[in-house]
């Protein structure tokens, strides 16, 4: 990605100053997070131009980016694919078997967790406690939740997203780096 | 008397609109309250109601209000934490989900109440699509009226909006989320100052919990001493409870404080008993950083009296022999977990969460989880159980926020009363690869390490 591409879209600039607008003038540094979400939807990943532009747009200074998009676990500097499939793993999740659920995926695409499918249609991310513990176990894929997990329901899940690969997030799609 | 003072309309189609909320006596906290009541009046109904923060720490909310620092000319702000992370919870996100304008009507009477104009609710990144839903919500409260200038002619105005975190669990921890709603990393704040003093942008703010916010339209409705006799002592009120494990019905009730924690995980009502027909091990009450309690703790006190939910029942021995009502993540396991293993879980999850500010929770969270997993892996060696206790009590109470106690207090309550199975972990390295320890032996608490 050039630095020349790394552009919004109108509708999009039109959404940052919306983020920007709910906070008090000179205040806007508060949408940053917001604003990473949105970069991250639309360019697939937050390189370093990513960055340095959502800083521009901001006008705060690149470090103070790169310092947040470090810290939040949503947040992706490499390239992922188009779809991320994040299992959560923890304790709820776990005892409800969210350990065969990882493993069948990772079986069935043939890659470990935190890696992208050949293809570079699917990523595999083990993730902490999701607020589904009622209905473990679960994955979240884009901005939608899976819940009462079994294989036969990933086997769909995997089945429609390859057909498919829009993971929605923030109403966009995702098209991947 | 069962009473349902937050879920009460949660059946009715169309309750998570506007319209369909405002039918069924949506928003008439707000009228009764701007019309005939000042802030003040407000805030001492909330102090009569005896309600305490919901999120966990079950601070006394009225008294946390009247904290706050009313400079001349700065303005102060009203912060809702919806931020649910603490594992086994997930009563916010259905709230919110279901009927986002309870959330909406409290925060207006909490601004109200506090004298402030600006609110914001602080939404975990996962919960995005919770994100857009109060959203909406949010703009069908502006198209009626109930923010903006001069709602409903009172004179008080109000803007509501919602910002997002992005995968943190410390920005639960308020002034973390004060941070991260800066703009910034999510690392706790050394207090004092205290966020009432010193807050959002160096404002006067109050960050309260979703459902602590949710229960004071029910507060304002009925009156804060109406509200005061429901529950039990200084209990009052409902609490929702997330559900899960191994339990037939998981889920998000609403109790009446009080009742007790039998009959919340064996009746047909709540939770409809063991899945399977397989027999309760242990019970962890309060979200994944409160005491995990042992079969034999969990429906009776060491004093032999019923356990019941309630901060005061469920905390009944301290930690040696209770534990927390905390965030109300009620998460139950059966025979065949295995005690160590989700110990572990655990401790890789405070590990990953903590921020890494204070040397003892970044260091001691990831020390922990390595020794538990050589532990669950059959390469432990006896002294690291010993080596796991000294660790936890030189995290708790040396960090800046709470999180290293919650890193801390699950390793220590498992090693208190889950020894033998540690123990056995070490004597049996192949077996415990195959096979779970089962239930662990009743034993009288003066026996009980630490």
């Amino acid at each position: 990605m050039s630095q020349d591409n790394i552009q919004f879209p109108e509708p999009l600039l039109q959404e940052v100053a919306r983020q920007i607008a709910k906070f008090p003038e000179g205040k806007q540094k508060s949408a940053l997070l917001s604003v990473l979400h949105l970069a991250q939807a639309h360019f697939g990943y937050l390189s370093e131009p990513v960055m340095d532009y959502v800083a521009r747009l901001l006008h705060i200074l690149p470090i103070e980016v790169y310092e947040v998009a470090t810290f939040y676990s949503m947040y992706d500097t490499k390239p992922a694919g188009k779809v991320k499939l994040e299992v959560c793993r923890t304790g709820p999740c776990m005892i409800e078997g969210a350990e065969k659920i990882v493993s069948y995926i990772e079986n069935k695409l043939g890659i470990k967790d935190s890696e992208t499918t050949a293809d570079g249609i699917f990523t595999l991310k083990t993730v902490e406690c999701l607020g589904a513990c009622g209905y473990a176990p679960m994955l979240q894929a884009g901005e939608k939740f899976h819940e009462h997990l079994t294989e036969a329901k990933v086997d769909e899940l995997i089945e429609q997203y390859r057909k498919n690969p829009v993971a929605n997030y923030l109403g966009l799609e995702n098209h991947g780096a | 008397m069962e009473r349902k003072l937050l879920l009460e309309h949660i059946g009715v189609e169309g309750i998570n609109t506007h319209d369909v909320y405002r039918k069924n006596g949506g928003y008439s906290a707000v009228e009764k309250a701007l019309k005939t009541m000042s802030p003040d009046d407000v805030v001492e109904e909330v102090k009569k109601s005896g309600l305490r923060g919901r999120g966990g720490a079950g601070f006394p909310t009225g008294m946390k209000w009247s904290f706050i620092a009313k400079p001349e000319g700065v303005p102060r702000h009203f912060l809702c934490n919806a931020d649910e992370s603490e594992p086994g919870t997930f009563k916010d996100r259905y709230l919110m989900e279901k009927i986002p304008h309870l959330l909406i009507e409290g925060m207006i009477l909490s601004s109200y109440a506090l004298g402030c104009n600006q609110s914001y609710i602080y939404i975990r990144g996962e919960y995005m699509y919770v994100l857009q839903i109060l959203e909406k919500a949010i703009a069908e409260a502006y198209a009626n009226g109930w923010l903006g200038k001069n709602i409903k002619g009172s004179g008080f105005d109000l803007d509501l909006a919602v910002s997002t975190g992005a995968g943190a669990y410390i920005c639960g921890e308020e002034t973390a989320l004060i941070e991260s709603l800066e703009g910034k990393r999510g690392n706790p704040r050394i207090k004092p100052p205290f966020p009432a003093v010193k807050g959002l942008w160096d404002r006067p703010t109050v960050v309260n919990n979703v459902e602590t916010i949710a229960a004071v339209v029910p507060i304002v409705n009925e009156g804060g001493d109406a509200y005061a006799q429901i529950g039990i002592g200084r209990s009052t009120g409902t609490k929702l409870i997330s559900a899960s494990g191994n339990v037939n019905k998981p889920g998000v009730y609403e109790i009446t404080m009080g009742i007790t924690v039998e009959e919340f995980i064996y009746s047909d009502k709540y939770l409809g008993g063991m899945k399977n027909g397989k027999k309760l091990k242990a019970c962890v009450p309060g979200g994944s950083s409160v005491p995990i309690l042992p079969h034999y703790l969990v429906c009776k006190t060491a004093a032999g009296e019923d356990r019941l939910m309630s901060y005061e029942s469920l905390s009944d021995g301290g930690f040696a022999t209770g534990s927390m009502l905390g965030s109300g993540g009620f998460i139950v396991y059966d025979e065949d977990q295995c005690i160590v293993r989700n110990t572990w879980n655990f401790s890789r999850f405070y590990h990953h969460e903590s921020c890494g500010q204070c040397s003892p929770c970044r260091e001691g969270t990831g020390w922990m989880e390595k020794v538990l997993h050589r532990l669950e892996y059959g390469h432990g060696k006896m002294e690291d159980i010993d080596l796991l206790w000294d660790i936890q009590r030189k995290i708790e109470g040396n960090t800046i926020c709470p999180l290293g106690d919650a890193a801390a207090w699950p390793v220590a309550a498992a090693i208190r009363h889950f020894r033998e199975e540690f123990e056995w972990h070490v004597k049996e390295p192949k077996l415990c690869m195959t096979k779970n320890y089962g239930l662990i032996t009743e034993k009288t608490f003066e026996t009980v390490k630490g």
